[in-house]
């Protein structure tokens, strides 16, 4: 029974895709349906945190071959916690597509394609295969790529480009490194490879496949030196695109790093704490900088996803039960934030024609409900108390401050501050300035529908925010218990090979 | 025999390298498939070449002593082969739009989306 609580979340969005598919003609049926399988994951997801959370580990062995020669999905509570949220990313994205999203793209299988990006993300947080990651990694890719260039315009174009072949190159770095962990170990299950490594005497061969998979993840989550593709190109597709792949895809990438050091490369963990460490560092820094250089609101905030990846692999360099709790709590408010976000760029673009900070401004007087709407998500991003980016930054640095990390801890306080900089300038400018004289703001042409479901998301999202500031005590204390998991590797292995000795009562 | 694969497979990372460096866009796409192309001999080559030694147990049920080749790492090449293939054609597609909407083939003309 507990099973299904794994399946469904991951069937659901490849079915509702098919079901889209079949009745591609009905442009009401996309829409209505898009929206109705994404809440139905959602709703199936927060099942599978519920069972998680009781069960500790749901594990499914594909076809009923036994681990380790078959293909296990498995749930903790860290892959529990992401695929719920990301649903619900996926669900409010949803809704805000209804009144974005343009005939033509509708026609070019939006949601169907959203559907399958849905169900790749879900695949990549609950499978507990090395090759397995890789195809999901695939599907998603893929999936996105469509996503991003389906517009056809000479920017989209561009940008996209630049992503596919970044992203072509991780795949290649990810597969490489996973033939190298196969040939040494002749496993693919990570609970196994996992298990060979920490058994074995001479671990270190495991340090450059390790680096190889740190290479091709670190592209995927957009941190330093591989992030450059991101800024380039996020800031091109319709909002709803770059909503979602700014809430989950980086997060995919930053949820296998963490799935890889904390489970499967431990005993050379060691060896490459410092390197993460300063990687970590330097990818807070550089984003932060970058944002504070630009002023187009989605470019600023495509460069803060980068400074704030920074964050959570701060997190996983400290590696204690603190910081990687903070880190998990992190991954959910930003997820949530970011997204937010992105979603209030799109109406500013709706309403003024572009989000370049040089031609907006009045909002504030002309939208009230807007800059409202848009304050909760960009001060919960620059830490200010009680929002949740608050108490996530304070755990994280007090986590650093716990193991004396001067030095890091200095970086994210000073990022800290650049980040609310670069807020409060898309707020002075976008919302508090008069409206330029100079520059004729017109709102987008050919509007589809009216604003209601694209704002109903955002305060849905900016809602939630507040109650995790307000009321974070039972998350944090789940990421508490799901840090504690991911400290607990061998708890993982036996769950997935099953060697666990049932004591009985 | 495994030496030779596997400078095989630098030279073709190393090329493929060099292409993804050159400026034109159609070499960007060489340079993708050639790196794809190492990694997927260097997963096939993990698995160990040997020949005439399938992994099958004879009928008689009595293993003779030795080593067997892998068969996992071919059915992963093949997964990893197809969707190269895919991804490539898409490749292709988009380079081809791109080159119509940028109106050159040089990377550097890529500039409009930088940061």
């Amino acid at each position: 029974m507990n099973e299904y609580s794994l399946l469904l979340p991951l069937l659901l969005p490849l079915v509702g895709a098919l079901a889209l598919l079949l009745g591609h003609r009905s442009l009401y049926w996309q829409r209505v349906g898009g929206v109705l399988f994404a809440s139905a994951t959602f709703a199936l997801s927060l099942y599978l945190v519920y069972v998680v959370d009781q069960f500790d580990y749901v594990v499914i062995q594909l076809g009923n071959w036994e681990a380790p020669f078959g293909i296990t999905l498995v749930a903790d509570r860290f892959s529990a916690i992401m695929v719920a949220v990301s649903s619900f990313m996926g669900a409010a994205v949803a809704v805000y597509a209804l009144n974005e999203i343009d005939e033509a793209r509708l026609k070019k299988f939006f949601f169907p394609l959203y559907l399958i990006l849905i169900f790749g993300v879900n695949g990549a947080f609950l499978t507990g295969d090395l090759f397995n990651l890789f195809v999901w990694f695939e599907i998603m890719l893929i999936a996105s790529f469509v996503l991003i260039s389906m517009g056809g315009e000479k920017g989209e174009l561009e940008g996209g480009l630049k992503y596919v072949c970044l992203n072509l190159l991780s795949s290649v770095m990810f597969l490489a490194g996973a033939g190298i962990i196969y040939g040494k170990t002749g496993t693919l299950n990570m609970a196994d490879i996992a298990q060979s490594l920490s058994s074995s005497p001479d671990a270190n061969w495991a340090i450059s496949s390790s680096m190889l998979l740190l290479v091709s993840f670190g592209l995927k989550a957009g941190i330093f030196p591989f992030f450059f593709w991101l800024p380039a190109s996020y800031h091109t597709p319709p909002s709803a695109v770059s909503a979602v792949f700014a809430g989950l895809l980086t997060k995919v990438g930053v949820y296998a790093l963490f799935r890889a050091y904390t489970l499967m490369f431990v005993p050379i963990f060691p060896e490459v704490q410092n390197l993460i460490l300063v990687l970590a560092v330097l990818t807070m820094v550089t984003g932060v900088f970058g944002a504070a250089s630009h002023f187009d609101m989605r470019r600023i905030l495509s460069f803060h996803i980068v400074s704030q990846i920074g964050y959570m692999i701060l997190g996983l360099a400290f590696m204690t039960p603190l910081a990687l709790a903070a880190a998990i709590f992190y991954l959910v408010h930003h997820i949530i934030v970011k997204t937010n976000l992105f979603l209030v760029s799109g109406v500013v673009i709706r309403l003024k024609g572009s989000c370049d900070l040089a031609k907006v401004g009045g909002l504030c007087k002309s939208a009230p409900w807007l800059a409202f709407l848009f304050f909760i998500p960009a001060f919960s991003l620059g830490g200010i108390p009680p929002l949740s980016g608050f108490w996530a930054k304070f755990a994280l640095v007090k986590a650093g401050l716990e193991i004396e990390s001067w030095f890091a801890v200095t970086a994210a306080l000073l990022v800290g501050v650049l980040t609310l900089y670069s807020m409060t300038k898309i707020w002075g400018e976008a919302f508090w300035k008069k409206q330029p004289e100079d520059v004729d703001a017109q709102p987008l042409p050919n509007p589809v529908g009216s604003l209601r479901w694209m704002v109903a998301p955002i305060a849905v999202l900016a809602l939630s925010t507040v109650l995790i500031g307000l009321f974070g005590e039972p998350l944090f204390s789940y990421s508490e218990r799901a840090a504690a998991q991911l400290l607990d590797p061998q708890g993982y292995i036996s769950a997935v090979l099953q060697t666990e000795v049932e004591v009985l009562p | 025999m495994e030496n030779l694969i596997a400078v095989l497979v630098g030279v073709l990372f190393a090329t493929g390298s060099y292409c993804l460096m050159r400026r034109s866009i159609v070499k960007l796409v060489i340079g993708v498939v050639l790196i794809s192309q190492g990694a997927n001999l260097l997963v096939f080559t993990s698995g160990g070449l040997l020949s005439g030694r399938p992994a099958f147990v004879p009928a008689d049920g009595v293993m003779t002593p030795g080593s067997f080749g892998d068969p996992l790492p071919q059915a992963m090449v093949l997964t990893a082969i197809v969707i190269g293939f895919g991804l490539t054609a898409f490749l292709l597609a988009l380079v081809t739009r791109a080159h119509e909407a940028v109106g050159d083939d040089d990377i550097n003309a890529f500039n409009n989306t930088d940061t």
